[in-house]
């Protein structure tokens, strides 16, 4: 087994786009989940708005690249207001229930036939992303390497602009948090009726949460989709959705870090049991391949099962995440 | 003197904080309140007393907008405030607590209070970007804050999570967490239930305190002796309706009281449950 292999591999991911675009992702539904608690079942769609905000305005409109990321934030704003005006009103659940419908909503549209001009369908979007790479100081088709690290320079201009505006948005939402703001959402979470009768309006702060965790979400998209080069209305899955659920839970709610955390944890044992299993000695695999029927084929299947199952572990022996209290934890079966 | 308005239903008061006419909400075919006209004095402690099911505490969320109002209209300080949002009515001066406590448990005590502060220039999302706009502001809430913790003996607990308190320390974080608002009206639903004996005394001395810097309290009590104690004032519901006002020892003596309230056993001695 190529442990070597299988490190750099493991490394290259801990800080690789994949970590970004989730940590970006699960930073926004922290805010509406871990800071006011939203129960936000769709935030796929916030990603998916960002990224046709920006490919519709390039593929359709013939906007250039840097208005068409204005219009994401556009988007990720209408589709907020959208999602929030008729659902903060009522119980948390409601929001959940329309959070869900939506995303699909969204996913299935823009890729109908009828859809095709303005959102290219089923086929995507591609080629809207070249303003973006033109700036790139690393020669796009070349490796770098530096220590247990290697990637393409394509994704190294990628990374370097994507945990800047990740490391940026998490100082912002640290700051935000340990602002009457942030302690306003958390009343919010905790006891919205005792937040009103303190004379503070739970339904415009709810509002503010969902627009600004939403217009994060976006971020994600459009960092996903430029760092892909293509626009896939299937790759905006309910999946999706969960994944950043589970990274968010992985690293604990409500922390500011805890998303960068979690997605690091998250992809980092994605990768590693992926490539320890590709890995294994021929006879191991012939015995697994006979017993529990593991070809190359479904190893993608197995790590998800191998994570799930830490994931398991981790709800019952760390339910609060990485960075979780666990006394805080407790509180709520008092 | 509170002491010498005619002890009738209804009767009007010199300086209402407020005005409630024909004030009614119903739930289905059940009418919840149905209130001619009454008026709470300002700068008295008024308590509301009635049977289970009376429609005390429905009354209660309909003055404070946590329940909208089928018909009628609610004036606070001779300003009509039906529509009116709940948290927007915290900032007119008239604020609430709730019966089943509303600690914020996963929020530290300090952090508690420091939310009940109107006005915070940090609660908009933009300002709070920037500490240095609203630090300032934060220093003198807090320093109020700490006052009254000190004020309500909970500075011991400043630092907790308010999820860790007893019921009864949850009632005074309550009571505290409502003086940031500065308050001109409290409203206090059933500030005593489920606080034991000894910590009771402590927060009827704080009742009465409130008074004494010139607020108005409201109060939900099933507890007659509480109410005979501090209040200045007593109205009686019954089925929605108010059956009675007057001072506590009127109250005492009213043969309408009695029968709808007191059920026949009203010549034993009074005591938690009636």
């Amino acid at each position: 087994m190529d442990w070597g292999f299988i490190f750099e591999r493991t490394f290259s991911t801990m800080i690789g786009p994949e970590v970004v675009i989730y940590a970006l992702a699960a930073l926004g539904l922290n805010i509406h989940f871990g800071y006011t608690g939203l129960l936000n079942f769709g935030h796929v769609a916030f990603m998916a708005s960002g990224a046709y905000g920006l490919g519709v305005s390039v593929y359709y409109f013939h906007w250039n690249f840097w208005i068409g990321l204005g219009m994401a934030m556009v988007y990720s704003v209408v589709l907020a207001l959208i999602l929030g005006i008729p659902t903060l009103r009522l119980r948390a659940d409601y929001l959940g229930l329309v959070t869900i419908a939506a995303s699909e909503t969204i996913r299935i549209t823009v890729r109908s036939r009828v859809m095709k001009p303005i959102t290219g369908g089923a086929e995507g979007i591609s080629e809207f992303s070249k303003p973006f790479y033109d700036l790139s100081p690393f020669e796009l088709g070349k490796f770098y390497n530096f220590g247990p690290f290697r990637y393409l320079g394509r994704d190294l201009w990628v990374l370097v602009v994507g945990w800047t505006i990740l490391i940026l948005l998490t100082l912002m939402v640290q700051q935000v948090m340990r602002a009457p703001w942030g302690r306003a959402l958390r009343a919010i979470r905790e006891d919205e009726d005792a937040a009103r009768s303190l004379g503070k309006n739970a339904y415009s702060f709810k509002i503010q949460s969902l627009l600004f965790g939403g217009a994060i979400g976006a971020v994600a998209g459009v960092v996903q989709v430029v760092q892909k080069g293509s626009i896939q209305a299937d790759g905006f899955n309910p999946t999706i959705t969960f994944t950043i659920w589970m990274i968010l839970i992985i690293g604990g709610p409500a922390r500011p870090w805890s998303p960068i955390a979690g997605s690091m944890i998250y992809w980092s044992l994605i990768i590693f049991v992926e490539n320890v299993l590709r890995q294994l000695s021929p006879q191991t695999r012939e015995t697994l391949e006979n017993t529990i029927k593991l070809s190359d084929i479904n190893i993608g299947q197995m790590r998800y099962i191998i994570v799930g199952l830490g994931l398991l572990l981790l709800a019952r022996y760390r339910p609060q995440g990485i960075f979780g209290s666990r006394e805080e934890m407790a509180l709520d079966d008092r | 003197m509170i002491a010498d308005y005619s002890p009738t239903p209804g009767v009007s008061k010199k300086n209402p904080a407020l005005v409630i006419k024909g004030v009614s909400k119903s739930f289905g075919g059940l009418k919840a309140v149905d209130v001619q006209h009454l008026e709470i004095e300002s700068g008295v402690i008024t308590a509301l007393i009635g049977p289970n099911g009376a429609g005390k505490t429905t009354f209660f969320n309909l003055l404070t907008a946590f329940d909208s109002i089928d018909s009628g209209s609610i004036e606070l300080f001779g300003k009509d405030i039906v529509g009116v949002a709940s948290h927007n009515l915290a900032k007119r001066g008239m604020v609430r607590t709730f019966q089943l406590t509303k600690a914020l448990s996963k929020m530290s005590v300090i952090d508690n209070l420091k939310l009940g502060a109107l006005h915070q220039s940090g609660e908009n999302f933009f300002k709070s970007l920037f500490a240095p706009i609203w630090s300032s502001q934060e220093r003198e809430i807090e320093s109020r804050a700490d006052e009254l913790l000190d004020r309500f003996n909970l500075s011991h607990m400043r630092d907790e999570f308010a999820g860790t308190m007893s019921g009864g320390q949850r009632k005074l974080l309550e009571m505290a967490r409502a003086l940031m608002t500065d308050p001109q009206i409290l409203m206090l639903d059933e500030p005593m239930a489920g606080v034991n004996p000894a910590l009771t005394q402590s927060l009827l001395g704080h009742v009465k305190s409130l008074r004494d810097e010139g607020r108005t309290v409201i109060f939900v009590e099933h507890n007659m002796d509480v109410v005979r104690d501090i209040s200045d004032w007593v109205v009686v519901m019954a089925e929605g309706a108010i059956i009675a006002e007057g001072t506590p020892d009127h109250i005492r003596s009213n043969q309408v009281v009695i029968n709808a309230y007191l059920g026949v056993h009203h010549d034993r001695e009074l005591s938690q449950d009636v």
